[in-house]
């Protein structure tokens, strides 16, 4: 292999296998993670006979260490010889699959899962599937977890008697005595189920899920629930009825919250694995138990799917189902006492305008927007108004805006300054639909407030938020109403306003083009170089930088010139810094 | 730099307040309580018709009013609504009051018929379904637990309960039909319950279980397990942990000698992994006490036990560092010569880095372990191969240290050594300098090594195809 480059080349690899017995972790951790040169330079041979069995051997170390193995191992197979001697990868593999720490091991069975594809289905059932087995039957918790996630990737590639072993084995774990690896088993029920013949997981799948939904443990539990997607989603729809809706029933109304949880939380799934029929008759009075569900926490998250739940209904029945058993919920839900109910409420509840149409929405909705317009709650307003969109193309804004105003300037004034930085990001949107008219007429003055905000974040939004507006309503717009008052703060006495003056232009000039930039930005600019504090100067060079490109070579000559050359010999180091920069980018040297 | 003019001295206004006060001033305000998680709102009005006192009717129909007055107190009151049932919820109160004294000083109540009933009267009360933590980030060190609003009922019937399975009457082998596994692992999961109140009577009720009843302690043991794997491994989140290793605690006390394979797993593969989970300044003092239980009762679990707390040993979190250190010295304690000899080496180069932290309470906390005198013996029989261990650190820290206090601590641990072992001093003070100039030097060879090894990978790129076969 290496010949031509002589021992010489070798010897680096010597040390750094002696480094991976090194006791510093660090450099033990730097030396595995170059193991596939390691590899390389020993050549596949030694790689498989030396190599490997010292990796075997060293398996007592750090966790970081041995993470960092078991993802190298995942992509050794070219560098034991390809997929013929992939099988040589499985010791070390498999006693990463026992050890304690959970994100070893599951990263261990990850790189198994991904070799196992490499190989032969001959290598699968004489080195991979007993290693399987031995995983399913070992001492400790840990090695069974482990060989949960491994039965789907061998079981479509084995004769049918070792089909009937893995079978057998997974039913094993589904019963397991410890709950960790019941848990294990459950969270891969659903996989398992695909890779199975039909028949299989009418006999077998069933009864584990059935047994699993009704473990004494709700964490085992709410595992068979998203289970039930899959396997729904693989049986014909005849048997449905008997044999997952029982449990799924069951578990919609489980004693621990958790379960109901996770039973909202996957409900559009569910709705779409069961179909139409069973969703009218079962699931829509399941969905209105959960929305009026004692837990907030359920509510919260069957909230959430209102508009998703809505939208996946059979289209005959929709508007009836929603009317008569959706709605009425969702208004009790809209002065809930949780907030956390509320919010999820309000960002989907905008989206059902566009099923219900416009005559619904004026009659039905509107109400309940402009209430939870009116929630002592931030984030529920912000919801509703980042939403805005999908009830604009239904009724028109219009609508709404005698009672969005109040509530975008509550939320503009806001105590905390996140929520001041949520309103100012929906302001170009909320400009759009509402016109020119109104926003000079009423948000303006917000948007030029924030500009003087005490929060740096809330100015900086600030400054973006006017080049969307000017992208949105024309440079004419800009030099009427925005251009003075941003230059009016040139002369401000607090600094960090005159800088604001400067961070506008920044952000201004291009969207305003050469005229306004030269005649009204470029004179403000140039006189704030004289400046008495530091970081006015530096930005004003900065500035310059910015908006060159947009002036003309003359203006850039004649004017831009010597006042960065005045700058490049200002006291402050940091001036000349900046000064300099500017020189040198916009080429005035 | 920032060069604030007259002209720019206008603050900017700070008359709102923003969200990054301390949660614990956000938090002031009062306490919250929460039910458990079983109450749909509110149905019709629960009505219990009055029964007499049972001191008041003869003796011999005092059981059958015992056993009525047990399936009154079944019915459950929503304690989230603090208006409704409230003559109702003061009928029961008092009922559980007077049931019990009732246990306590009574004599021949405890019929066989009583004891399903005391246990479906129990389960109704305290099995439900714990409600969900007000906030995602409930941080128990710095939060108010959320409280059991239920709890003036609950309370009783906890005391209840103590009392009858404490009473001279009561006959496990008649409870045990009834106080089975289910009762227990339904139990176990309470201990979860955020009201510290709650815990402490679980607490006290798991304890009289596991002693009465033979044929659940390999249970109970089993389930905790499985709670505490959980929480490692799992979820983190499980507020009776400190509760349950203090029932352990006494449980482990209790061994028999030698160790059943059992328990020796149980220290290694999971009171030791407990020390790696964030929140273990909550239990850590109850679980070093387990720890040094088991050392006392089998002293050569010493050594996988101290290799555990090094393969575990905090790397960023100094907080739990310095509570390693004091797990290390309760251990250190109670060591013996023999197996110290055992695990010096690999204990004292972490010592050597605690005594080195820049953190100063890592650093005098391991320094203070030269206070200890039996340590210090300890230290002195095996001068010569602790010191060089310890030397080079110490020599560095006298030198470099932030922190006088630390300085000062160390000059003293150099004197003792210099006392105990004086030859040897001498000889690493004078190879002191050229030690770390191999060491140096070995530090530039491997930079090299690397070096090289990217050129070669270069080339190896260059001819990849050559190498490997396809």
């Amino acid at each position: 292999m290496a010949g031509a480059d002589g021992d010489d080349s070798l010897y680096p690899i010597a040390v750094l296998i002696d480094e991976l017995r090194n006791e510093d972790v660090q450099l033990r951790l730097n030396s595995i993670k170059k193991l596939s040169t390691i590899a390389l330079a020993l050549g596949v041979e030694r790689t498989r006979t030396e190599l490997l069995p010292f990796l075997t051997d060293t398996i007592y170390d750090e966790d970081e260490v041995l993470l960092a193995l078991a993802e190298q191992l995942g992509n050794f197979t070219m560098l034991v010889g390809g997929p013929e001697y992939v099988h040589c990868l499985l010791p070390p593999l498999e006693s990463l699959a026992t050890v304690e720490e959970t994100v070893v091991r599951d990263k261990a069975v990850e790189s198994l899962r991904k070799i196992s594809h490499e190989h032969s289905p001959v290598d699968l059932e004489v080195h991979f599937e007993p290693l399987v087995k031995r995983l399913a039957s070992g001492d400790w918790f840990t090695s069974r977890t482990s060989a949960c996630g491994l039965f789907s990737v061998c079981y479509p590639r084995v004769s049918s008697t070792v089909k009937a072993e893995i079978r057998q084995h997974f039913r094993n774990l589904c019963s397991d005595d410890t709950p960790m690896v019941r848990r294990a088993a459950a969270s891969k029920l659903g996989e398992f189920a695909k890779v199975l013949e039909l028949e299989y997981v009418k006999s077998d799948i069933i009864s584990l899920f059935t047994a699993l939904a009704s473990d004494e443990q709700d964490s085992v539990r709410l595992l068979a629930v998203e289970a039930c997607v899959s396997i729904a989603t693989l049986l014909p729809q005849e048997d449905l009825e008997t044999l997952v809706m029982p449990t799924l029933r069951q578990a919609a109304e489980d004693k621990s919250w958790r379960v109901r949880y996770m039973v909202a939380d996957k409900f559009s799934e569910l709705q779409k694995a069961v179909g139409p029929e069973i969703t009218k008759n079962d699931l829509v009075p399941a969905f209105q138990n959960l929305l009026k569900d004692c837990e907030a926490e359920v509510r919260a998250a069957a909230a959430n799917k209102v508009k998703e739940f809505c939208e996946n209904l059979p289209e005959d029945s929709r508007e009836t189902i929603i009317m008569t058993h959706i709605l009425p919920c969702v208004k009790e839900l809209v002065s809930d006492t949780n907030q956390h109910v509320k919010s999820a409420l309000a960002s989907v509840i905008m989206g059902l305008s566009t099923i219900l149409g416009k005559d619904n929405t004026i009659e039905h909705l509107l109400p309940l927007f402009l209430a939870q317009l009116k929630d002592e709650c931030p984030e529920v307003r912000l919801n509703i108004i980042s939403n805005l969109d999908c009830v604009n193309e239904v009724i028109g804004i219009r609508q709404l805006s005698q009672s969005l105003l109040p509530a975008i300037v509550e939320l503009a004034e806001d105590a905390k300054w996140r929520v001041r930085l949520a309103i100012i990001e929906y302001m170009p949107l909320l400009a759009g639909q509402l016109g020119v008219e109104f926003f000079d007429e009423k948000l303006n003055s917000l948007c030029m407030a924030w500009l003087v905000d005490h929060v740096y974040a809330i100015r900086e939004a600030a400054t973006c938020n006017l080049t969307k507006l000017v992208e949105k309503f024309g440079a004419e717009w800009a030099q009427n109403t925005i251009v003075p008052k941003v230059l009016g703060m040139a002369n401000d006495p607090n600094y960090l306003h005159r800088m604001t003056t400067l961070f506008c232009i920044n952000a201004l000039s291009e969207a305003c083009g050469q005229e306004i930039t030269t005649k009204h930005m470029l004179p403000v600019v140039l006189k704030m170089s004289n400046d008495q504090v530091a970081n006015v100067r530096f930005n004003v060079a900065k500035s310059l930088q910015k908006i060159g490109p947009v002036l003309d070579s003359n203006c850039l000559q004649t004017e831009v010139k010597p006042v960065l050359e005045k700058l490049a010999a200002d006291q402050d180091i940091d001036v000349k810094y900046f000064a300099q920069e500017a020189i040198s980018v916009l080429a005035l040297a | 730099i920032l060069a604030m003019s007259s002209a720019a001295t206008t603050p900017p206004s700070v008359d709102k307040v923003d969200g990054f006060s301390r949660k614990s001033v956000r938090k002031a305000k009062q306490k919250r309580s929460q039910s458990s998680s079983q109450f749909r709102s509110q149905g019709k009005p629960i009505e219990l018709t009055p029964l007499p006192l049972l001191k008041d009717v003869p003796a011999q129909e005092q059981p059958d009013l015992f056993l009525k007055k047990l399936q009154q107190c079944c019915t459950v009151f929503d304690f989230m609504d603090t208006l409704s049932d409230l003559k109702m919820k003061e009928y029961k109160r008092s009922t559980l009051n007077e049931l019990v004294d009732y246990v306590t000083v009574s004599r021949g109540y405890l019929t066989e018929q009583a004891y399903p009933e005391v246990v479906k009267m129990v389960s109704y009360n305290i099995f439900r379904t714990l409600p969900p933590s007000d906030s995602n980030e409930f941080d128990p060190e710095e939060d108010e637990p959320t409280l059991e609003a239920s709890w003036p009922h609950l309370q009783l019937v906890y005391e209840f309960f103590i009392r009858f399975l404490e009473s001279q009457e009561f006959q496990p082998s008649i409870a045990k039909k009834y106080i089975d596994q289910k009762f227990v692992l339904q139990l176990l999961e309470l201990f979860d319950s955020e009201d510290p109140r709650e815990r402490d009577y679980l607490k006290t009720v798991l304890h009289r279980i596991y002693g009465k009843f033979l044929g659940l302690r390999a249970f109970i043991r089993k389930q905790i397990n499985n709670i505490f794997l959980r929480f490692v491994y799992e979820t983190e989140h499980f507020n009776g942990v400190a509760e349950l290793l203090e029932i352990l605690g006494s449980i482990i006390n209790g061994f028999a000698l030698p160790l059943k394979a059992e328990h020796k797993q149980f220290l290694v593969k999971v009171l030791i992994p407990l020390h790696t989970v964030r929140s273990l300044s909550l239990f850590h003092a109850q679980l070093a006490y387990c720890i040094v239980q088991f050392l006392e009762k089998d002293p050569t679990l010493t050594e996988p036990v101290i290799r555990g707390l090094l393969k575990f040993w905090p790397k960023t979190c100094s907080q739990k560092e310095v509570m390693f250190l004091g797990e290390l010295e309760e251990i250190l304690d109670v060591i013996e010569p023999t197996q110290f000899v055992k695990i010096q080496e690999p204990l004292f180069k972490q010592i050597s880095k605690c005594v080195s932290s820049p953190h100063f309470q890592v650093a005098e906390r391991a320094l203070y372990y030269w206070n200890n005198e039996y340590i210090m013996s300890l230290i002195e029989e095996n001068s010569n191969v602790i010191l060089p261990i310890m030397f080079a650190s110490l020599y560095r820290i006298s030198k470099e240290h932030w922190n006088p206090a630390i300085v000062a601590l160390v000059y003293n641990v150099l004197k003792a050594f210099m006392e105990m072992n004086s030859t040897l001093f001498d000889e690493l003070t004078a190879t002191y300098k050229s030690d770390r100039q191999r060491e140096k030097k070995k530090e530039k060879e491997r930079e090299e090594l690397w070096k090289k090894l990217e050129d070669l990978e270069l080339k190896r790129g260059l001819r990849s195809d050559a190498i490997i076969p396809t």
